[in-house]
């Protein structure tokens, strides 16, 4: 048995290179773009239309005018050929962020105002920033107020230590009883806000440092994002109280908030305008007049909570039940298994949810326009094309407010994604 | 062994409706009831006492008045000496139809959006994805804005169809389109033309049953018979003959320029043509998502199951896929319609007379009637809202998979 079969290779032969039309950008090709008659017809007809686009749009960018005083310039600069009028960008760009009677020595406030934003909403976002930076984010509000309404400093300040008092009442008795607290804490804020309302009236300077701006003057892209923010954040927590109140056992609770939500959700955001327009002063005591911003802060909030609370309630109910029943069985109480146990679940089931509430709003203040306010789009539609410099520019000013809608809110998507897969704990 | 007895009853005292988690929450009902009344009394004593000082009261009376305005684009009879009730029905067809017309469109764009999504061609999938992005981050109002000036701006002017070599001219000499809206041929109804509406809605019900018919002896002998060309000829077979039989009593009246305008024919206006692209186009970007979640969410053992059972691609798409996707998607695309619905009220931004322009708009603002208008606005579109939901509890109960 010592034959030597000599014929069988010892070594290895040497790895052939992949046939040509199987590596490469020849093989992706042939998979992404032409696989089979339909697929490459698509790609042809895909092709086409993108050349179509930019064989179209390319030369409007290309002799696009910058710096022109009014349309009839800018038509003779561009001498007949075709080409974009940006010049109505630059020329009017205070007033498309800042609307047309913020006073133009303070457009400094609300821009800082926006800036100081980023950082205090980051603590919010990103979770493995250091924590004591939510300091920062507790005062930004009442800072934002200030600079950008301006007038006495007091007024904010009593706001916050409306805020603290309550804070401090309630957590010096949240131990004994949760309820206890939260009526504690009420009466503390109110107390503050009382005696603070009075010593602003007494000691209040006459000449502010910042200049005191009526609600009435905002306006721009600074308008839609004070709706957009404040909206948002309102009206999640009265979300979360209407959610639970719908899944409550208690009937009344429950057909209160059912009813609400129901209501809210049946009928366009243009007719709860209408209601904060014309019809809320009807609802008020004789003789108050107060902001339109604030009524139309008020209605739109109203109608992001019962959206806001649909989807908390889908993320209520997609807990499992055995969490429930596991809190009742360590013998917490209401609120002590909802805050330490259901909610935070719950919340971060309802996350991308919640984004996409928030997204589909700041879209829409927008519709803020429909009720004579000058936000962006009312900006445009009033006093830039009713200028008889600029009569006729539409492109060019509704791509402005387009991409700054699509930035704004495809960053939000992309982070709320980015969240989505953060907080992933099941194992996939 | 130890018996557990229930405890002793003990007697109810005061504090055992703060103390006592059984009765405790009849005391918080009650004082939510007592808040909510106090909070409503509050409401309407302000709003009787402004009443007064305005010297106002709440009544319907101004719907029977005559409007004093015109309308536009009117579905039925009117005229600016028709009551306000009737303005505001023209308004609620117009808001129909604008609605109607925009769920149709904006399913078929945002079906095949959704299904190019997940195409397997590179380039396909990302202008998809593009279109897609950039419909659902822009307001759908600035949509409707750029897309009603742009018509008004790039269309022609009726003028430009006129002379010897007109600019612009009709399509097949049948449509103009024109910065005033687009001409379209009006049907004309004649005797007998009923005959041939009502064939052709017979045959409808002959499909149906058809398809019924062919479904039932495929699942009983497993024999398929063709669908497709049998479907088209009990369609319009039928109402063919009968259009010849009763001598073509439908014809169409096409519009013609006369002096500066087009007379005859149907004008759909600029502001709904408008109001409906962009409508379309924007659900359409929400209904493609919802579409590719609802085919993504079936798994892949799905099809690799029909697939070895040994059923062709276009079968298992049919019987496999598409029936499970469709319990997925149809619920979220109930929502959208309703949304389109909703957001149908923007018409008020490009003059289109929908509703809120009339009801909510024009007549608010002349009668002063601010209440009572939004009143009615509010409940036109709530009743809208909560028919479908309850039409859409119904449809997710009988489709909701039965587990035991």
């Amino acid at each position: 048995m010592s034959d030597h079969i000599s014929f069988v290779r010892t070594e290895q032969l040497p790895e052939l290179p992949p046939p040509a039309r199987e590596q490469g950008v020849v093989k992706w090709m042939r998979e992404n773009l032409f696989a089979g008659p339909v697929n490459s017809a698509l790609t042809v007809v895909s092709i086409f239309v993108i050349f179509q686009l930019v064989t179209g749009v390319w030369p409007w960018f290309a002799n696009s005018v910058w710096n022109t005083d009014s349309l009839s310039e800018c038509r003779q600069v561009l001498d007949g050929r075709t080409g974009a009028c940006f010049s109505v960008l630059t020329e009017r760009w205070n007033q498309l962020l800042f609307g047309f009677k913020y006073p133009s020595s303070e457009y400094w406030r609300p821009a800082l105002a926006f800036l100081l934003l980023l950082p205090a909403a980051a603590p919010v976002m990103f979770f493995d920033l250091p924590r004591k930076l939510l300091a920062f984010t507790a005062i930004y509000p009442f800072l934002a107020f200030h600079l950008i309404w301006g007038g006495t400093v007091l007024i904010p300040i009593f706001a916050m230590a409306g805020f603290v008092g309550a804070y401090l009442v309630f957590s010096g008795l949240v131990s004994r009883s949760f309820l206890w607290a939260s009526v504690g804490a009420v009466v503390a804020a109110l107390v503050i806000w009382r005696v603070g309302g009075m010593l602003t009236g007494m000691i209040g300077p006459d000449n502010p440092t910042l200049v005191s701006v009526p609600s009435r003057d905002m306006g721009g892209f600074m308008l839609n994002m004070i709706l957009g923010v404040v909206c948002v954040s309102l009206s999640l927590p009265l979300g979360i109280v209407l959610a639970l109140g719908r899944q409550s056992d208690m009937p009344i609770i429950k057909i209160i908030c059912v009813v609400f939500i129901e209501f809210i959700r049946g009928v366009p955001l243009i007719t709860l305008l209408f209601v904060a327009n014309v019809v809320l002063a009807y609802f008020l005591p004789p003789g108050t007049t107060f902001d339109l911003i604030l009524r139309v802060i008020i209605m739109i909030t109203l109608f992001a909570s019962a959206y806001i609370a649909e989807v908390i309630r889908g993320g209520l109910a997609a807990l499992p039940r055995g969490q429930y029943e596991a809190a009742d069985s360590l013998g917490l109480d209401y609120p002590q298994a909802m805050r330490l146990i259901i909610l935070p679940q719950a919340l971060k089931i309802s996350i991308p949810g919640i984004v996409n509430v928030a997204v589909g709003l700041f879209k829409d203040t927008t519709l803020v326009s429909v009720i004579s306010m000058f936000d962006i789009v009312g900006m445009i539609r009033g006093p830039i094309l009713a200028s008889t410099a600029w009569n006729g520019v539409y492109w060019e000013l509704f791509l402005f407010a387009a991409v700054l809608f699509f930035i704004v809110c495809y960053g939000i998507s992309q982070y709320s994604q980015w969240l989505e897969r953060r907080l992933a704990t099941d194992h996939r | 062994m130890t018996t557990v007895t229930d405890p002793p009853r003990q007697a109810f005292q005061i504090s055992m409706l703060w103390n006592d988690t059984r009765y405790r929450s009849y005391t918080f009902q009650a004082i939510a009831l007592l808040l909510l009344i106090a909070a409503f009394s509050y409401l309407i004593g302000n709003l009787l006492e402004n009443l007064r000082a305005a010297g106002l009261n709440i009544s319907f009376e101004f719907l029977g008045q005559p409007a004093g305005y015109d309308i536009n684009q009117r579905p039925i009879e009117y005229n600016s000496q028709s009551s306000h009730l009737r303005a505001s029905i023209v308004g609620i067809l117009n808001t129909l139809i604008v609605a109607f017309l925009g769920c149709i469109t904006a399913t078929i764009i945002g079906v095949t959006a959704g299904v190019l999504r997940l195409s397997n061609n590179w380039l396909v999938r990302k202008l998809m994805a593009v279109y897609v992005e950039a419909f659902r981050n822009v307001p759908v109002l600035i949509w409707i804005l750029v897309i009603f000036f742009v018509m008004t701006a790039a269309l022609p002017a009726p003028r430009a169809f006129r002379g010897e070599t007109p600019q612009a001219s009709m399509l097949f000499d049948a449509v103009a389109f024109t910065n005033r809206g687009v001409y379209i041929p009006k049907p004309i109804w004649e005797t007998g033309s009923m005959v041939v509406v009502i064939t052709f809605a017979l045959s409808i019900l002959g499909v149906i049953a058809y398809r019924r018919y062919t479904t039932k002896l495929l699942y009983e002998t497993g024999k398929l018979l063709p669908r497709g060309w049998p479907t088209l000829a009990i369609l319009f077979g039928p109402a063919v003959v009968m259009f010849f039989v009763m001598g073509q009593p439908i014809s169409l009246e096409y519009p013609a320029l006369k002096g500066f305008n087009f007379q005859g024919g149907v004008q759909v206006r600029g502001s709904l043509i408008a109001l409906w692209i962009a409508l379309s186009v924007y659900t359409g970007a929400f209904i493609a998502e919802n579409v590719r979640a609802g085919i993504q969410a079936i798994s892949k053992g799905q099809t690799e199951a029909a697939a070895s059972l040994g059923l062709r691609p276009g079968r298992i798409m049919n019987l496999v896929v598409l029936p499970q996707a469709l319990r997925v998607i149809i619920p979220p695309l109930i929502s959208q319609y309703l949304n389109l619905t909703k957001n149908s009220s923007l018409a008020i931004a490009v003059g289109y007379m929908d509703v809120t322009g009339t009801l909510g708009g024009i007549t608010l603002n002349q009668t002063g009637r601010a209440i009572e208008s939004v009143l009615l606005l509010m409940l036109f579109y709530l009743t809208i809202s909560l028919t479908i939901s309850a039409l859409m509890n119904v449809y997710n109960n009988a489709i909701k998979l039965k587990e035991r």
